[in-house]
């Protein structure tokens, strides 16, 4: 822990006195809506607040009111830095619930989505950290490789930020050679900025102060805290949920998983950086070998037939009148699936009754669930220091209010 | 330690406190009686090693007595596995242990709980509304509050075949 945490045992004696700053829930420095009220010994974080929920949209209400393939949409609008993560990871509860078993280029073909995803929030995370520790610079550099990655969901799915990518069962397209091209052009370039930004920021005397035992927090608090992810793995737990529990055929990928070992700010960002790195070398091999096959399992009770059908045959049509109008057998039963997300843990879980809509659906959102160590993190530091230390979180508001 | 192994141990010391047992998707789902939640998670935690709190929610069933429900999901992470338990309470007197002496992960999540399904946690230090507006009077995830908004009256869902 920081040295700074000294300062908490100084009582102030009676002539000083504490005062309130509220950040948020509007404020530049906090990326997105939720108010932290600090009670403040000059430059010193005595206590912190939280109030969240200022974006809170009632997904898992609505949830209740829609069929199964319109939920996936809800799931853009959580962490909206990594998307495709949520989109697929719902995907995959869904069709452990209906006992679907998806073929190898489906699973190749998320797997590079969702590396995709989790280079385009790695990125924007690590780089606010050194905006926020006043190196600008770097923004600039990954905001144009993070272009390229939307481009490249854009050519999938036709959006670029609330993405919606993928079916229930598949995709509703096979990826086209121009998009292959694209992630190819990708995988050239993106590691020469990637080094040039590391080379930039990483060692970097005036980053290095600023983040190095600042913020941090051990394992076992860590793990008492439910936190998962990168913000785990800096603490030293090498829990990621792609080794642990493999889904979407990650045990047919080779990567290590990056710990660190004081779970500050600046282990927090060597974890996400190195965690880049190696999601290149998995799609690098994932594009390499993507199996030959269909992009979507033939599962009536999810999955649309071809258009062409729907327009000549008269069984399609209705096939495709059932599905749109949520009118398929539904298993009884409930699921818990979980996928590795931005932030970590990020699980669905379904109660199914057998009706048209899930009668329960509730996300785990790690993000909700790690931002409430955050007074604790921050008792005893610097202003400055508690919001590089929100940054390295990577606290989404989207994710947090669900 | 696997499920059979689990279970067989769970009933040997917790007995007729334990409802039911099932494995829904290859977690294993044990249903408790609501007053020995606490000892049970602790046992979890302090013997088996499930020392990791993963996910807290609610759920309500309006046709039984006991008509809201607390699920939590554990987590062994040595062993890689996961427990899922489940614990029922009467909307009459919706009031479950609070978990946060425990894990402090819980803290939240029971506040969202309390939030949309009005379960009220005893001994949580700070049991107030987490994500929705603090005067609200109901708790909305429960199956009787509608979607939408009831006073309007421009939109009949019948007619959106809902």
């Amino acid at each position: 822990m920081p040295e700074t945490n000294s300062h908490i045992e100084q009582k102030p004696d009676n002539l000083r006195m504490y005062s309130t700053l509220n950040l948020g829930p509007t404020h530049p420095a906090t990326h997105g809506i939720f108010q932290n009220v600090l009670t403040m010994d000059g430059e010193i974080v005595i206590d912190s607040e939280q109030t969240i929920g200022y974006i809170h949209r009632a997904f898992e209400k609505i949830a209740e009111h829609r069929s199964w393939y319109q939920i996936t949409t809800l799931t853009d609008r959580m962490n909206y830095c990594s998307s495709p993560i949520n989109n697929i990871g719902y995907q995959l509860a869904v069709e452990k619930l209906f006992g679907v078993k998806t073929t190898k280029r489906i699973d190749y073909m998320r797997v590079i989505i969702m590396e995709l995803a989790r280079i385009a929030d790695h990125l924007i995370c690590n780089s606010v950290i050194a905006v926020d520790s006043g190196a600008l610079t770097g923004f600039f550099y990954v905001m144009e490789e993070r272009e390229k990655i939307y481009e490249i969901f854009e050519d999938i799915c036709g959006a670029r930020l609330t993405t919606n990518i993928g079916r229930l069962g598949g995709f509703e397209q096979d990826l086209h050679p121009k998009t292959i091209e694209k992630i190819e052009a990708f995988l050239k370039r993106f590691p020469v900025m990637l080094a040039e930004f590391e080379e930039l920021v990483m060692r970097n005397r005036i980053f290095m102060d600023r983040t190095i035992g600042v913020g941090g927090i051990s394992a076992e608090r860590a793990l008492a805290y439910g936190f998962t992810g990168p913000n785990l793995r800096a603490a030293g737990v090498d829990y990621d949920v792609r080794v642990a529990n493999p889904y979407s055929s990650y045990e047919d990928f080779d990567f290590i998983i990056p710990v660190g070992t004081q779970g500050d700010v600046y282990d927090r960002f060597c974890v996400r950086e190195t965690e880049m790195w190696e999601s290149v070398k998995i799609i690098r091999s994932a594009l390499t070998n993507l199996p030959e096959g269909p992009y979507y399992v033939a599962v009536p009770e999810i999955v649309l037939p071809p258009k062409e059908e729907v327009y000549g045959k008269m069984e399609a049509l209705i096939w495709h009148f059932k599905v749109v109008m949520g009118e398929v057998n539904t298993p009884v039963g409930e699921v818990y699936s979980c996928v590795e997300g931005g932030n970590g843990e990020l699980g669905f879980y379904i109660v199914s009754d057998g009706g048209r809509t899930p009668y329960r659906l509730h996300f785990r959102r790690p993000c909700f669930i790690y931002y409430q160590a955050y007074p604790e993190i921050i008792r005893g530091c610097l202003l400055s220091d508690a919001i590089i230390t929100m940054s390295s979180m990577n606290v989404i508001a989207g994710e947090l209010d669900a | 330690m696997d499920k059979v192994e689990l279970e067989k141990t769970l009933r040997d010391t917790f007995g007729s406190v334990i409802l039911d047992v099932q494995d829904p998707d290859g977690i294993l789902t044990v249903t408790l009686s609501s007053d020995s939640i606490i000892p049970l998670v602790q046992f979890l935690k302090d013997n088996l090693s499930f020392g990791f709190l993963t996910d807290l929610c609610g759920i309500h069933y309006p046709d039984n007595e006991l008509a809201l429900g607390v699920i939590y999901h554990m987590q062994n992470m040595k062993e890689n596995t996961r427990i899922r338990l489940k614990t029922y309470v009467s909307k009459a007197n919706p009031s479950l242990p609070t978990l946060t002496s425990l894990f402090p992960a819980a803290n939240w999540m029971e506040r969202e709980t309390f939030d949309f399904y009005g379960i009220i946690f005893t001994g949580h230090p700070n049991l107030k509304r987490i994500l929705n507006v603090e005067y609200m009077d109901y708790f909305p995830m429960r199956k009787e509050y509608p979607l939408e908004d009831p006073t309007r009256h421009d939109k009949d869902d019948r007619f959106f075949g809902r």
